[in-house]
């Protein structure tokens, strides 16, 4: 199984990578690599088994609707790159 | 007294009998990392001040007669644990400059329990790796060697414990980065049931397999620290409302009758012979002590790494989907909104890339089921391996890694020869079982070797126990490893 620069291009778009040239070329042979030896999952015979999705069982977990302690508007934003008027401030993404 | 030499439970007794003090015993390790981590690099950040704070407090409570279970014992943090007041990186340039307005669950339970916090431990970037040197910062050393890796991710951790910069310290293990460097640096590591310690606080690689484990010199040592943060946590949704053993008591030193299973699937072609012979000896003691060894099959044993590699990765690559610059970390500046979106997350290492970019090419449409959905039945056919073995044994013994610690530089540029070195870890993250490294003996290079004990679901006291009467048979040179002073390149 070998990808192809496309591919390569097509999944760090899906990812939201920005990749060097020289990224998209040792990304191309070393997930070629990758997939090549993951393909011997391909040897078991996999009808009738089911998907575990988890190490352990388990069903959702449900609390009483009340308010908890959480952060403060200042600690929430404490970390954000821009921030106005207790906001996450980011780039406009409609067309005006 | 050398305060240097004691291992965490026994500062702990001697603290308890007024021998020292939680500032002297604070203070002694401090020193020690200013003097060798120039060398070691196992240390991202020391939290100095707070440290002695919190040691000054604890010498105050212990004088007003109080005592809990780590009063004034200090502890190292993997930088991949949120702790307010200090920065929390991940090992990514991504994170660089985070400070987290919260402490993760386990630090909380620490500090009730009287621990002091000296520092964050280096890790591979968001944990993936076998080494540190996938770390954006560092490349933390082997102390046995300081041209070989500690092993990781949590190599700092481990690397920190085993120079006697900490007498414990916490780690996260999604696929063996707790028992691998346990195993490279010779301490006692484990890696509890999924479930058993909370996840809140810890930044996410990959979800349905990462836990907090803790390292220690000794099975006691670790079993103090798991005591202190195992437990039900309501934050986060996947951690178990079952009640705690006192691991500590149940450390018995008698495991006759136990029935021992040695898996054949884990020595192979390929397993180093100073690692099969060490382990073999291992096993034998074990039976010396009364152990019961049965020859078993994990049969689908050869299939954990392809599985693992893709699970983790799509989980990842789910997971670090918030690395967009908005809420935390460095923003690059785009043309629009998804070019700072994706010129931000340059800022990722090639490993993280490299995992992200595997994760959703497995979860792409026309591809998931060929991968994503296959992995997750190979899946369900590793934790029937193990479900069904533990009908008939109480414990798996077996190798941690194939190989001992590696040079520095040797297996970067293969991501395939890296990933082998996880080969016998990475099983049991998939199923629903416990495992644990302690120290069997050095190779003919004098690396230490680690045997890697399994156990079934919520049997961290007898894997622990194991351990424990071994390491009384084997006493082990309680030396540590002589570590240069002066400055790493």
């Amino acid at each position: 199984m070998s990808l192809s620069r496309d591919e390569v291009l097509k999944i760090a778009g899906l990812a939201r990578l920005a990749l060097s040239e020289e990224e998209v070329a040792r990304f191309s042979d070393q997930l070629s690599a990758v997939l090549d030896y993951v393909a011997r999952l391909d040897e078991l015979d996999l009808r009738g088994i089911e998907p575990s999705v988890h190490a352990v069982a388990r069903t959702n977990v449900m609390r009483d609707d009340v308010v908890m302690p959480s952060l403060s508007p200042t600690d929430a934003l404490f970390n954000a790159a821009a921030t106005s008027e207790n906001q996450f401030l980011i780039q406009s993404i409609l067309e005006e | 007294m050398d305060i240097i030499s004691l291992t965490l439970t026994e500062l702990r007794e001697a603290l308890r009998r007024g021998e020292t003090t939680s500032v002297a015993a604070t203070q002694a390790m401090l020193d020690r990392i200013v003097a060798l981590d120039n060398s070691l690099l196992s240390y991202l950040t020391i939290t100095e001040e707070m440290a002695l704070e919190q040691a000054t407090a604890a010498d105050q409570r212990r004088a007003a007669g109080e005592d809990t279970p780590l009063l004034g014992v200090p502890i190292a943090l993997k930088d991949i644990i949120c702790l307010s007041g200090a920065p929390t990186t991940a090992g990514s340039k991504i994170l660089e400059g985070f400070n987290p307005p919260y402490n993760a669950f386990v630090v909380d339970r620490l500090l009730e329990a009287g621990a002091v916090i000296l520092g964050k431990t280096n890790t591979d970037e968001f944990a993936m790796g076998s080494s540190t040197e996938n770390s954006a910062y560092v490349t933390t050393r082997n102390p046995w060697d300081i041209e070989r890796v500690p092993g990781g991710s949590s190599g700092g951790s481990a690397a920190a414990v085993a120079a006697g910069l900490a007498y414990g310290a916490l780690g996260t293990d999604t696929g063996g980065s707790v028992r691998q460097p346990a195993s490279f640096c010779g301490v006692v590591g484990i890696r509890p049931t999924y479930g058993r310690v909370s996840r809140w606080g810890v930044v996410a690689f990959a979800s349905s397999l990462d836990q907090v484990g803790s390292f220690g010199r000794t099975a006691a040592d670790v079993a103090a620290q798991l005591s202190v943060i195992a437990g039900h946590d309501p934050r986060d949704s996947t951690s178990l409302n079952i009640p705690v053993p006192d691991y500590e008591a149940a450390l018995t030193g008698d495991i006759r009758g136990l029935r021992i299973g040695v898996p054949r699937e884990y020595f192979v072609e390929g397993i180093e012979p100073d690692v099969e012979a060490a382990v073999r000896v291992a096993i034998d003691d074990l039976a010396a002590l009364g152990a019961e060894i049965v020859e078993i099959s994990l049969p689908h044993t050869q299939y954990g790494l392809p599985v693992y590699y893709l699970i983790a990765s799509a989980e990842a690559s789910a997971n670090l989907a918030r690395y967009d610059g908005t809420r935390f970390g460095p923003r690059a500046k785009g043309a629009d909104m998804i070019d700072t979106v994706r010129q931000t997350r340059a800022l990722f290492g090639p490993e993280v890339k490299r995992r992200i970019m595997l994760g959703a090419y497995a979860l792409s449409a026309g591809y998931y089921d060929e991968y994503y959905g296959r992995a997750l039945k190979v899946r369900t056919l590793i934790k029937e391996d193990f479900r069904r073995v533990f009908e008939s044994v109480d414990v798996i013994a077996a190798p941690t890694s194939p190989a001992t610690a590696f040079r520095v530089g040797e297996r970067i540029d293969d991501p395939l020869n890296m990933y082998l070195a996880d080969i016998f870890t990475l099983p049991l993250n998939l199923s629903a079982s416990c495992g644990l490294s302690v120290p069997c003996g050095l190779d003919r290079q004098g690396l230490p070797i680690g045997l890697q004990l399994i156990g079934d679901t919520l049997q961290e006291a007898r894997i622990l126990n194991v351990a424990h009467t071994y390491e009384q048979a084997r006493p082990r040179d309680r030396r540590l490893p002589a570590v240069p002073a002066g400055a790493t390149g």
